[in-house]
């Protein structure tokens, strides 16, 4: 009887121990390798800190890299806040910043305006072609981008947008980019889920199409709208390529801006200035993670069904 | 007549978006066919010109540059996709099973999702740099904790170097998307199948490959034919880490996407008198086509492989 006891004990029955250990050990290796991942995720973030942070001196001059600085110089922020370079049409960041909000501003009011019709038309209304123009986008869905480019350079171009020091360059940004398929697919599903027979029942009451897509369904999609609306804002707000092709020097976007080349003027080695590189960085980061903070669950959302960024 | 007049209030919902996908997207993807295959298009007149055939295809084919950014992107998709797609689930598995700090984790892997591709592409760079001339600047970290000199993305770093600082960052890029997806598909896995492994005391090995990895496999095959398409696509991975100022980036670090953007903007014919535009116009087409070939494979294995 007491022997069966003590078997029983943990402490003392080997196999237990071995179990016991086991689990432990199961835990910790889990825990360190989620931690050196997190830390390799971290890193980037850290370092890009950590060099906007330190002053010209300490960037070049000292012969070993600072792992923190040790001059603090945040009024690199506000430096390369005015930052203008001759060689980018001596503009600067808040420039940037007023023709991304404008490109961002209409591309996510039409866009999202847009999505919402096709995706009520394609789910809610009979009419003839129906099928077929659904056929067609979930098609063309699956076609890369980059298979449009040439021949959309050429419109936009010859529609005089390209490089135009005026609205047209805005234009150029704006437009071809306006209707998304994926939204309108994301949001036509989520129509497809509003019970017809709410719509039967508007119907009796004399409520007209137009009405009962604004009063019944966008309320009732409200989520996926949130998601599509704030997927177009990080669209513009990362786009790259295309704007700093068609956009003349004085429109161009924030993502241009970071490439932009922030060098020494006075010394005479052009160098580039990496701490205000990466200040800018910074800044062009921040909104992104604000908004991530603050819409977390709609971009989560939007992302598990996207796949592909922007 | 009622439902005539129905049809007619449906399009004005779709008239202008129809236009506009019509004119940027339709349009556009024929127009592109049709100038590869006209190898003297010209593109400020418009006109397709009077040659069609497939010079441009030729041309492309001989052009040592478009031979070196196909293989550059074949590399990014071979090492990049699997790595990250295996790297995701392993982080995905750790962190479905505990239970303490779970949201932080999943929080920190998560943000690199939010971030702007250029602007950590930027970051990276800067981690792994040299300066070319001694004592301009501080070597970067990489090179400090190491104690090494490689230039891994200047000027001089030669193709394995910026390579690798390349795939290190699109496996690190790549990463949140995948968790997220895959930490969605581990909280559906039903609780009894780990209940009857724990019972017949399954090794924690047999678990994974038997259990977790065929119920995940739907996931598995989105993630991979959703990454693949990426990962063809790469552009800006390479333009921010290895690349200049702007959109400069030398001819030996193009990737697919690269030599069709070099070709925009670019009127008039090269020597063997086939269109700058027929050739990026052919290149698209080539990157479409192998894009297509790619997925339909993908689609494939996994209507035989997956467990649904």
């Amino acid at each position: 009887m007491q022997e069966a006891k003590i078997k029983a004990d943990f402490r003392v029955n080997e196999r237990l121990v071995l179990q016991k250990t086991n689990t432990i050990l199961r835990k910790v290796v889990v825990y360190a390798f989620l931690a050196v991942m997190a830390i390799v995720v971290l890193i980037p973030f850290y370092w890009m800190l950590n060099v906007s942070l330190q002053s010209h001196n300490e960037v070049f001059n000292s012969l070993s890299v600072s792992f923190f600085p040790k001059e603090f110089s945040p009024e690199n922020y506000v430096k390369v806040f005015f930052y203008e370079s001759r060689s980018q049409g001596s503009i600067a960041f808040p420039r940037y910043l007023l023709n991304t909000g404008i490109v961002a501003f209409f591309s996510t009011i039409f866009g999202t305006m847009f999505s919402i019709l096709v995706a009520f038309a394609l789910s809610r209304l009979n009419f003839k072609g129906r099928e077929a123009i659904f056929t067609l986008l979930l098609a063309t869905m699956m076609i890369p981008g980059e298979m449009m480019v040439i021949s959309n350079y050429i419109t936009v171009s010859r529609l005089g947008w390209v490089n135009q020091a005026n609205y047209g360059s805005y234009l150029a940004m704006i437009v071809p980019f306006m209707v998304s398929i994926f939204h309108i697919y994301l949001l036509r599903q989520n129509f497809k889920q509003i019970p017809n027979e709410l719509y039967y029942a508007a119907k009796v009451d004399g409520c007209r199409d137009w009405k009962y897509l604004w009063r019944v369904m966008v309320p009732m999609a409200k989520s996926s709208i949130i998601t599509i609306t704030i997927l177009k804002l990080m669209g513009s707000w990362n786009a790259f390529v295309w704007p700093d092709i068609v956009a003349h020097e004085k429109y161009k976007l924030v993502t241009s801006w970071l490439r932009s080349s922030f060098t020494d003027a006075e010394a005479g080695i052009q160098r580039v200035l990496i701490n205000y590189q990466m200040a800018a960085t910074v800044i062009v980061t921040v909104p992104l993670l604000i908004l991530f903070i603050l819409f977390r669950k709609y971009i989560m959302s939007g992302v598990s069904r996207s796949g592909v960024k922007g | 007549m009622l439902e005539n007049k129905k049809d007619y209030k449906a399009w004005l919902y779709i008239a202008i978006p129809l236009i506009l996908l019509s004119v940027f997207t339709f349009y556009p993807l024929i127009k592109t066919i049709l100038i590869s295959f006209f190898s003297q298009y010209n593109s400020i007149t418009d006109s397709f010109g009077n040659f069609f055939d497939l010079e441009a295809y030729k041309t492309i084919f001989r052009d040592k540059y478009f031979i070196k950014s196909l293989t550059n992107t074949l590399i990014i998709v071979f090492v990049s996709v699997p790595v990250s797609t295996v790297l995701a689930l392993l982080i995905a598995v750790g962190l479905n099973s505990i239970k303490p700090l779970q949201k932080i984790f999943q929080t920190i892997f998560f943000i690199p999702y939010v971030t702007n591709t250029l602007a950590i592409g930027m970051v990276f760079g800067v981690m792994f740099s040299h300066p070319i001339i001694p004592g301009i600047a501080p070597e970067g970290l990489i090179n400090t904790l190491f104690s090494t000199a490689i230039d891994w993305v200047g000027p001089t770093a030669v193709a394995k170097h910026w390579m690798l600082v390349v795939l290190i960052y699109s496996i690190w890029n790549g990463l949140p998307f995948k968790i997220l997806v895959f930490i969605g598909g581990l909280q559906n896995i039903s609780k009894q199948y780990y209940d009857a492994a724990k019972i017949d005391s399954a090794t924690p090995k047999r678990v994974l490959t038997k259990i977790t990895i065929p119920l995940l496999s739907p996931m598995i095959s989105y993630i991979l034919i959703t990454s693949f398409i990426g990962a063809f696509k790469s552009y800006e991975a390479v333009l921010s880490v290895a690349g200049g100022t702007g959109r400069e980036l030398h001819r030996d670090r193009w990737t697919a996407v690269a030599y069709v953007y070099d070709k925009i903007g670019i009127a008039g014919m090269d020597s063997n008198m086939v269109s700058y535009y027929s050739r990026g116009a052919a290149a698209a087409v080539v990157l479409f086509i192998i894009i297509m070939i790619f997925t339909a494979i993908n689609l494939y294995a996994s209507k035989k492989r997956v467990h649904y």
